[in-house]
């Protein structure tokens, strides 16, 4: 019989590649990257390696033997951990011989001695690779019949993380996840042989912002999260892949419900964004939205509950009423507050809103109100124009980019997943962190050059940074800068080294204290802008979608799309039939206008929509804040919790938030991606777009929308920077990650490894649609060419350097105020969750001790601060970090008898706010 | 009896009460081999050794002078004395920290010499109180001499010496393990790759780890030449070697005996050595080369204490302990308490061992104590074959480090040695010798 000609193997191999290597898989041949784990080339060719200590994200151990594989080697197959072996050009590696199976069958076997097999009462059971690893792996049956090893169970290693030593397997993902991603080593093993057990140092919990991580990726049950404990089982849960909206990075997570409560929430890995990771205040927000925790302990933390019915305040006193009525009474009072001009109408919030909630407000506020006082921030952040206008970099090209000039607050405090990836940069060595900032953060130890700033200090800064031999003005205090000059030398290298004209420089801008004004860290901006032209900026705002709520026209002077409302009126007044006439007030203008009436100038402030946000938490004047509301004629609320802003509220709305609702969030980096609508609104709890559109009706317009993807349509029509990012586009598989506006059709899309372990069925979910994720480069299937049409406006420019504002010195007595934001605070995502409430830390006045010395007082002492307007009895903490001259008290913490003590101290019209300290 | 003449080259002082200090030293020709390595070239003090074949006496017999040229030249490369003898019955290392810290200290600073090494560390174990007194006082003395330090001798070679105590941990006498120790941190053995400490050892530096033995070795090799060293035993084992011997003999102790021409029957027969069996009781069994090691049995005996001839029967002179079993010997006993001891010193950082040695520890502590089941035997022997793949020698693993096909041998030897002991305990429900 004549045998088909059969083309040899070789002939049909790819030339020879220097970054690969051809080796041969279970008898196929196969190829990797050079340097490839056999472990990750053999999932990309098909075969899957069973794993425990094995994460894509760390480095490699090898140490519970789950993955050996035969490998040929000089001295024949031995067993190798595929985890642990890079793939050699020419090896022969059998996953499936008797062999292998044999280590599988005896290693899981193992791993069960000292296992309790508690499974039926164990959070684990259902979603556990080892349960599911040793079922379709194991030998079925244990010869172990002794007594297995004991310990107490389970023990807290942190406020929000217990341990079962017993169902622990050693595989060190939770200690290397300490060490390697979070940077605070601190749990490790202890013990020995079998008794081994992951351990704290003694009196030192495992307080980390990212200690959940660790539950996620525990390959077993033995680390819990006390709000997820024992309150569901994972074949009960239904999940969809979502956005965190605890802060603005955007992270990705699946979100997962039981009986319409939020249970949990994963970290997925989007490799743009989170990687997998997120913050410990992200990840148990859960409570929160839920209105509240479940558990007996969690009566002690009565957070604000969740607004269900319309109220309107009748009598002095808020009744429930029904939607038409409670809008009814808000158009009836918008329309005599704008009797004497649209401008007494303030819209202040709209950063917890989704894009179609934020440009449906946009709309309603400019379109149908008339007013351009509307402003997403609150006082807190940066010009809405100069954020918009800056040349942006993505997270991914910060943390690529050769030098990242933080300009910033504590990046681990505000965004801090974005913390745990510029820290991996870092420490890799590609990027020089310089880092100008008023206290030492969690960063400095892995700047390569810090410049300490005292309040006002910023734009001297930035020209001393950028400049030539010139000398620079001097900064705001007699002793001169804060800032050594060899300090200043290495980062003007690092800075020139990087590129001409800022090539290969990005930089992080925020607002790092709210006790300065937003001029100063403005005018810094515009001076590095102005000098690095080739520079990209990440701001870093820290609010939830304020990004994406900015974009959508919710700021001063701007329209949707990154326009100003100047080159933006032609196109909006045909579309929109309307648009302001002059530039709008501010957050802090709009409160001193409604708190001062005529006397502060033009149209008075009389009615304030406050647009789920709190101004009395966490605008940073609380005096101005509180006057305003009592002083406006009608505060319209509209918001997911009865914070105490519902006290001063005539009219509350109430609103869906987080995974209640459809439609998209935007990042900092300008990542538009999509929410998963997982969860009904309680009560009647509308989205927030149905609102205005609802508003806009009651007012006698018609916004036009009948749903969120309706919005997302005439966003993607009108808004210079998401044309040609359609709906199709965000449903997209290469959209999984988000897209990026304005869109860049070349940008191949990158593909996280996924980790199974720490995403269970988040996979699945994915493949509604989609093939599965795993580590590839794919090239994105976007259109090219942006929708047809009639041009739209240009987006703002890059900003043009302006004279700083003029800093006074302070008197020799005073130190200068610093506030800066704390990642637990007196917010209402943290007060909501029960969990989290007990880890907000009290208000403490940090100073270097040279300051403290002097006035003899030393880490504890009781002092008073003493401003302008308000004074606090608050305990005294000695900080090296803090420059001399300046006393740091952080913002919306409790201290001083006072929730917000900060507040109290702060006058939001001051360029900067002096304080003295006095022992007594 | 073969009791050859070769010359005592590592215990030559040993008689003497006041070994350990520096006067006897001296007294003794002390500290004249590295003066004569120093006035060599480094390249001629290593070809001596290589020329000697001396095999490290640590327990993996890897060649000293392959170890060394396997270094790979960086700026920073260190040596690391490894003094954490802890293997139940081996106390030979014990003996020359003791008895004899400055010929330590000589071998050192030649081996440093050798391999131009930045800095030595000697890594003594932790219990050993009086060794690590002896051992830093030493070398205070030696850099009193000058023989450490800045300009050693005047010969322009510098180098210093740190005393480290050890951590408490048998596995900290891992090659890997010490260096981790050594470092600050956990014992835990390093994974391979990179395979080699001369590689990437200490602080990620090339790093040769040599035993305390073998470089007490060195001086005599320096003044001797290494045909001279070479010329002691025969084949790749050559020189003299330190035989710890205990159990049942009529003289237990260290014995320093010529490799080769010795045999096993010499060491535990004659009247220098072991002289014979206690009491004049009959031998059952003996381990040829530290708890690791699979048993001999009296067929053994004749076999000569080389490395490749005790390798091809089976088993090796590892740690250099010599145990010997007479009649009145339960294997079952001796099973277990050696797994007992590996149960407890395992790290605890790879499956199989951490798990593998507290669940064979147990089955063998039930048979012993009665609560023996027929079915145990199969379970011990498979659970062993999946900490060492096939249980053949030398061993498979599927461990990190060496510790984990360390505790099969003794169970598989014991088995097969002594299947039907095992099978008494579990009919009669315990251990008919009490």
């Amino acid at each position: 019989m004549a045998e088909a000609p059969v083309t040899a193997p070789e002939a049909a191999a790819p030339a020879a590649d220097a970054d690969r290597v051809h080796f041969t898989l279970d008898g196929r041949p196969a190829t990797a990257r050079r340097g490839e784990l056999i472990i990750s080339a053999a999932e990309r060719a098909g075969v899957f390696v069973p794993r425990f200590c094995y994460h894509p994200r760390m480095s490699p151990v090898g140490v519970c033997r789950m993955c050996l594989v035969e490998v040929s080697g000089p001295r024949g197959a031995t067993l190798q951990p595929a985890c642990f072996v890079a793939v050699e050009e020419g090896a022969e590696v059998v996953t499936a011989s008797a062999k292998v199976k044999k280590a599988q069958d005896g290693v899981l076997e193992f791993l069960l001695v000292n296992h309790p097999l508690d499974c039926p009462v164990c959070d684990k059971g259902g979603e556990c690779p080892l349960q599911d690893q040793t079922l379709a792996y194991g030998p079925g049956e244990s010869r172990f019949t002794e007594e297995k090893r004991h310990f107490e169970k389970p023990i807290p290693i942190s406020a929000l993380v217990l341990l079962d030593r017993e169902r622990c397997i050693q595989c060190a993902r939770c200690t290397r996840f300490a060490e390697e991603v979070a940077g605070e080593a601190l749990i490790d093993f202890s013990g020995r042989g079998e008794m081994v057990e992951v351990a704290t140092f003694p009196d030192r919990p495992f307080s980390s912002y990212f200690s959940g991580n660790t539950v996620q990726i525990c390959p077993v049950g033995a680390l819990t999260a006390t709000p997820y404990r024992f309150r569901a089982r994972p074949w009960d849960l239904d999940q969809v892949e979502s956005t965190c909206t605890t802060c603005a990075l955007g992270c990705r997570v699946a979100a997962q419900s039981s009986g319409n409560r939020l249970t949990r929430l994963l970290g997925i890995d989007a490799d743009p964004v989170n990687q997998g990771w997120l913050c410990d205040k992200g990840r148990f927000v859960t409570e929160s939205v839920n209105g509240g925790g479940e558990g007996p302990a969690d009566a002690a933390h009565p957070g604000p509950a969740r607004i269900t019915e319309p109220l309107v305040r009748v009598g002095g006193e808020l009744v429930t009423v029904s939607w038409a009525e409670a809008l009814r009474v808000a158009a009836t009072g918008l329309d005599q507050a704008r009797a004497g001009g649209a401008a007494a109408v303030g819209v202040l919030g709209g950063a917890q809103l989704t894009n179609e909630g934020a440009y449906a407000w946009a709309k309603l506020a400019k379109g149908v109100i008339g007013t351009d006082s509307v402003d997403a921030q609150l006082g807190d952040g940066l010009p809405a124009d100069l954020i918009l206008s800056l040349p942006r970099a993505t997270i991914d090209e910060a943390c690529a980019a050769r030098v990242v000039v933080l300009l910033t607050g504590d990046v681990r405090e505000e965004l801090p997943v974005l913390f745990l990836r510029l820290r991996q940069s870092a420490l890799a060595g590609t990027t020089s962190l310089i880092e100008l900032a008023p206290t030492s953060t969690s960063l400095t130890s892995y700047a390569a050059a810090s410049l300490p700033l005292r309040p006002g200090d910023a734009p001297a800064v930035a020209r001393a940074l950028v400049g030539g031999d010139e000398q620079v003005a001097g900064p705001s205090h007699p002793e001169g800068p804060a800032w050594s000059a060899a300090a200043l030398e290495s980062a003007r290298a690092l800075l020139a080294g990087a590129g001409p004209a800022g090539q290969g420089v990005v930089v992080l801008v925020g607002r790092a204290s709210v006790a300065e004004d937003a001029a100063v860290t403005a005018a810094a901006v515009r001076v590095l802008a102005d000098a690095l032209p080739a520079a990209r900026f990440l701001p870093t705002l820290r609010r939830s979608n304020v990004q994406g709520a900015l974009d959508m026209g919710l700021g001063p002077g701007v329209l949707p799309g990154r326009v100003s409302l100047s080159s933006g009126r032609a196109w909006f007044l045909e579309h929109w039939g309307s648009v302001p006439e002059a530039r709008g007030r501010d957050a802090a203008a709009m409160l001193t206008s409604a708190a001062r009436g005529a006397s502060a100038g033009g149209v008075a402030t009389r009615a304030l929509i406050i647009l789920g946000a709190d101004p009395l938490a966490d605008f940073p004047d609380r005096r101005l804040a509180e006057a305003a509301l009592r002083a406006a004629e009608l505060v319209i609320v509209v918001g997911g919790h009865h914070t105490e802003i519902c006290e001063h509220a005539d009219v509350v709305l109430p609103a869906a938030v987080a995974h209640e609702r459809a439609g998209s969030t935007t990042n900092i980096e300008g990542r538009v991606s999509r929410l998963g609508h997982k969860l009904v609104a309680p009560g009647s709890a509308w989205p927030d777009w149905m609102i205005a559109q609802a508003l806009a009706e009651a007012l006698g317009e018609d916004l036009g929308f009948a749903s969120a993807d309706g919005v997302w349509e005439e966003i993607e029509q009108l808004g210079s920077v998401h044309r040609g990012v359609t709906p199709a586009v965000l449903e997209s598989a290469g959209a999984h990650d988000g897209v990026v506006v304005p869109l860049q059709p070349d940008r191949a899309r990158r593909v996280a490894p996924i980790d199974p372990i720490a995403t269970p069925g988040v996979d699945s979910v994915e493949r509604q649609g989609a093939p599965p994720r795993v580590g590839v480069t794919e090239a994105d299937e976007w259109p090219e060419a942006p929708a047809a049409g009639a041009a739209p406006p240009p987006v703002l420019a890059a900003p043009a350097a302006a004279d700083p504002p003029e800093v006074p010195l302070p008197d020799s007595y005073s130190l200068r105020l610093v506030s800066a934001r704390r990642l637990y605070d007196g917010g209402t995502a943290v007060s909501g969750s029960p969990s989290l409430a007990p880890l907000v830390p009290a208000a403490v006045a940090r100073a270097n001790p040279y300051d403290l010395d002097r006035l003899g007082l030393v880490a504890g002492d009781q002092a008073t601060v003493r401003g302008e307007r308000a004074s606090a009895r608050l305990p005294v903490a000695p900080d090296r970090g803090v420059p001399r001259g300046v006393l740091v008290v952080d913002f919306n913490l409790p201290g001083g008898g006072l929730a917000n003590v900060a507040a109290a101290l702060i006058d939001a019209g001051a360029l900067v706010n002096d304080v003295r300290l006095e022992s007594l | 009896m073969a009791v050859t003449d070769a010359p005592r080259i590592v215990t030559a002082r040993l008689h003497h009460e006041d070994s350990h200090t520096l006067e006897r030293f001296l007294a003794t020709g002390g500290y004249d081999g590295l003066r004569k390595a120093l006035a060599m070239t480094p390249e001629a003090v290593a070809a001596e050794v290589d020329a000697a074949s001396l095999l490290g006496r640590g327990g993996a017999g890897f060649p000293a002078g392959r170890k060394w040229s396997m270094l790979r030249k960086a700026p920073v490369t260190y040596l690391v004395v490894n003094g954490d003898e802890s293997e139940p019955a081996t106390f030979k290392d014990h003996l020359l920290i003791e008895g004899d810290p400055h010929q330590i200290v000589e071998g050192t600073i030649i081996a440093a010499y050798a391999v131009q090494a930045s800095q030595v560390f000697i890594y003594v174990r932790g219990e050993f109180a009086l060794g690590l007194e002896r051992m830093q006082q030493a070398v205070n003395d030696a850099y009193d001499a000058g023989a450490i330090g800045n300009d050693i001798f005047s010969s322009g070679f510098s180098v210093d010496v740190v005393v480290h105590p050890g951590a408490g941990a048998y596995i900290c006498g891992d090659e890997t393990g010490l260096l981790e120790s050594l470092e600050g941190k956990r014992g835990f053995p390093r994974i391979k790759p990179p395979y080699f400490p001369a590689v990437m050892g200490l602080y990620g530096q090339p790093t040769v780890v040599n035993n305390v033995e073998t470089m007490s070795n060195l001086p005599w090799i320096i003044l001797h030449g290494g045909a001279a060293f070479a010329a002691l035993g025969a084949g790749r084992s050559t020189g003299t070697r330190l035989f710890a011997l205990s159990g049942h003999v009529r003289r237990p102790g260290a014995f320093e005996v010529e490799m080769v021409k010795t045999t096993f029957r010499d060491l535990i027969y004659a009247p220098l050595y072991g002289g014979g069996i206690r009491g004049g009781g009959e031998l059952k069994a003996f381990i040829p080369g530290g708890a690791s090691s699979p048993w001999f049995g009296p067929a053994e005996l004749d076999l000569a204490l080389g490395q490749d001839e005790v390798q091809a029967a089976g088993s090796m002179l590892g740690s250099g302990s010599v145990v010997v079993m007479d009649q009145s010997t339960c294997l079952v006993r001796v099973a277990w308490r050696i797994t007992k001891f590996f149960a407890r010193e395992s790290c605890g950082q790879c499956t199989p061992c951490r798990e593998g040695s507290g669940w064979l520890e147990r089955i063998l502590y039930r048979i012993e104590h009665g609560s023996g089941r027929a079915e145990d035997l199969e379970v011990l022997l498979d659970v062993c074959d999946n900490i060492s793949p096939g249980l053949h020698w030398p061993p498979e693993q599927t461990t990190i480090c060496p510790l984990g096909p360390s505790i099969p041998p003794s169970i598989n030897s014991a088995l097969t040695m002594g299947r039907d002991e095992f099978l008494v305990h579990i009919k009669e429900g315990g251990c008919p010798l009490g």
